[in-house]
């Protein structure tokens, strides 16, 4: 890895990577128990890429994601009880129980979903970035998609209002070379995506997103560019996912081999924690230490979102429209 | 035009004649005054001045930073500014036909109406949808599309059409303040219409969700919406001549509905006809009918009777263009045949 980072830092970095990896092993297991119900789809395998955005954007800067948004939000900041409390339908959840593992928000981390319908968070991110721009408080939108979604048409129509309008939004391809089932072979063709700006003259990088450090490296160049006024960039993040496209898909369209190839010699977390042993000369009791701290977070987090209770019954009809007119 | 910031307001007992469209140019232009985040996006609204001029001149008011022209490009710009919503912006995006909506209908429901319910209350979405809805004049099927029922099925939108200039302005300004989103049904043959309604008062708004009792009569109720109205109020008179007194409710809003000035009316008359362009099936006459089932059944003395569009992809013919849309004679007939007049 070529470049460089603090110990203090490197400990953080391990702690949010690790903290999205159990988060996300106890939601398959409190799914496993009827705990969680409905989609879920989880991020393991690709930690690094959402860790490693996060560490440039500034507090003004907006995310905005899909259904496998709970690394996302992990990453922002929010409270890992409130996200996974949402995952069970508790008063508890960031959406107090009324919109579950795909439709999560908040509004002091600036987290704009959590969205459902493949591809529609990058026409949304993409005005989110235009409100930066038309409020000029320098922020960017990182608006991020899957490989499958990449091949929706609003996103090309997105990418051009971007590019004409320089917007400062950073597109995230996080390829994770299957859309559900089909593969990027099968469902892409010239499945390079980070080229697909080109038409509009939006630069693009391809990125391993197993690699911490070169994810850090190459979101810096992206959100820079943005954020100096130069528009719109693509980030196609190379990365995988371990688990099934949701809970309930057993994922027969890979091998085996293929899936432990990528654990064995791609793991982000397991490469970032050798970085740490033998460039920073981290010791494996500091390591331990970080490794307990998130035990106990996510514990705390099942605990939370088991006892807290259900939405009350007049919470059905509730939040579908505001009634106060502003006056601003 | 009222642009000038320093202009003084008028008693709002003071109207002016003016035309729908320049009515809701004007709704516009005073809401932008009054709030630096209100913007305009569409296709052609900034220096082509609106495909049918209702932005006439806010791109020299106001500059392109707050009228933008748009790719064509209905889904995205559509999901674009939806994004700017939830970013802190007040958005009025023009679909140039509401015909071209359906391209953008994933942002609206999904994106749009459905987001404040699924944040707990936390997003919230002020933005408005406008444009010219349903039939204009032999555009064929494509472009003649009437989507009332569409919208107004949905919760978290609240859907208006007005009728009159002045209630498209005072509406208007209504949808663009209000912190939901709204569909702003327009229609393209009542834009150049005249009417001697119109506010002055910048804070002049009405509120989404009264609608309005244009005529009053004891004998039945016609309901109708945005172009309906006007069939409506010449069917009352013609039905005067007969000796049928007609009460015309103009709906101006369809979600919510004001079931109750409905419901008054026909506690009064026992009899309703609904209007709408639109097709008969789950359309807003279906919903009128079972809300008087509901709250009117024992006032009624006949049958709730609808008249509608027919229920076929509009033609382009002119003879059967005439036939497919609800004509005064339609309307005639139907409030005689609910009095057992023939």
């Amino acid at each position: 890895m070529a470049k460089s980072i603090s110990v203090e830092e490197a400990l953080k970095v391990y702690h949010d990577m690790l903290l999205i990896r159990r988060f996300e092993e106890r939601s398959a297991q409190l799914y496993g128990m009827g705990l969680i119900a409905g989609f879920c789809h989880l991020y393991i395998g690709q930690e690094a890429v959402v860790v490693g955005i996060q560490s440039v954007l500034q507090p003004q800067d907006t995310v905005i994601t899909a259904y496998r948004d709970h690394g996302h939000m992990l990453a922002c900041g929010m409270d890992p009880k409130g996200v996974m409390a949402e995952l069970t339908g508790r008063i508890g959840g960031y959406s107090k129980g009324k919109g579950g593992s795909m439709h999560m928000f908040s509004r002091e981390k600036n987290f704009f979903g959590g969205h459902g319908i493949v591809g529609a968070q990058i026409p949304i991110g993409t005005g989110l970035a235009f409100a930066h721009q038309y409020k000029g408080d320098h922020g960017v939108c990182i608006a991020s998609m899957g490989d499958g979604a990449a091949n929706q048409g609003q996103v090309y129509e997105s990418y051009n209002m971007a590019a004409l309008w320089k917007l400062p939004v950073i597109y995230v391809v996080e390829n994770n070379h299957y859309g559900m089932g089909t593969s990027v072979e099968r469902s892409s063709a010239g499945p390079n995506y980070y080229g697909r700006g080109q038409g509009w003259g939006i630069i693009g990088e391809k990125v391993d997103g197993m690699e911490y450090l070169e994810v850090v490296a190459a979101a810096r160049r992206a959100v820079d560019h943005a954020r100096s006024g130069k528009g719109p960039y693509i980030l196609e993040m190379d990365t995988y996912r371990y688990r099934g496209h949701s809970m309930s898909d057993p994922a027969k369209y890979r091998s085996k081999e293929e899936v432990e190839g990528i654990k064995e010699k791609r793991d982000p977390i397991d490469r970032f924690k050798d970085y740490m042993v033998k460039n920073l000369k981290i010791t494996d009791d500091q390591i331990k230490v970080i490794e307990d701290k998130v035990k106990g977070v996510v514990a705390e987090a099942v605990e939370f979102a088991k006892t807290s209770p259900e939405p009350e019954v007049s919470e059905l009809y509730t939040d579908v429209l505001k009634e106060e007119i502003s006056i601003t | 035009m009222t642009l000038s910031q320093n202009e003084k307001p008028m008693p709002h007992q003071s109207l002016t004649s003016m035309s729908v469209r320049e009515a809701l140019r004007d709704a516009m232009a005073e809401e932008m005054q009054r709030d630096d985040s209100v913007f305009l996006l569409g296709e052609e609204v900034a220096e082509y001045n609106g495909a049918y001029k209702v932005s006439q001149g806010l791109l020299d008011a106001f500059g392109s930073k707050r009228v933008v022209d748009t790719p064509i490009t209905e889904h995205g710009f559509a999901g674009l500014g939806v994004g700017a919503a939830f970013g802190g912006l007040r958005p009025i995006v023009e679909f140039m036909t509401f015909n071209f909506s359906m391209q953008a209908i994933d942002q609206i429901i999904n994106s749009a109406a459905k987001t404040l319910y699924m944040s707990g209350g936390q997003m919230g979405c002020p933005i408005v949808f406008r444009g010219p809805n349903g039939a204009a004049s032999r555009v064929g099927a494509q472009h003649s599309h009437c989507f009332a029922s569409w919208y107004a099925h949905c919760p978290g939108l609240k859907v208006v059409s007005p009728y009159s200039a002045g209630d498209a302005k005072a509406l208007l300004k209504a949808a663009i303040r209000d912190p939901n989103p709204v569909i702003f049904l327009e229609n393209e043959l009542l834009y150049g219409q005249h009417f001697d309604d119109v506010s002055q008062d910048p804070e002049h708004v009405l509120p989404i969700g009264q609608a309005l009792v244009r005529r009053e009569g004891k004998d039945v109720t016609l309901t109708a919406f945005s172009i309906m109205v006007g069939k409506a109020l010449e069917a009352a008179e013609e039905l005067a001549r007969e000796g049928i007194e007609a009460e015309v409710i103009d709906l101006r809003t369809l979600r919510p509905l004001d079931v109750e000035t409905i419901v008054r009316s026909v506690m009064k008359t026992n009899r309703i006809v609904s209007i709408e362009e639109s097709w008969p099936y789950a359309g807003i006459g279906s919903e009128i009918a079972a809300q008087m089932m509901e709250h009117a059944f024992d006032y009624l003395d006949a049958p709730v009777v609808r008249v509608t569009g027919v229920d076929v992809p509009m033609p382009y013919a002119a003879n059967l263009e005439h036939l497919a849309l609800p004509q005064v004679e339609n309307i005639v007939e139907a409030a005689k045949s609910v009095c057992y007049r023939s």
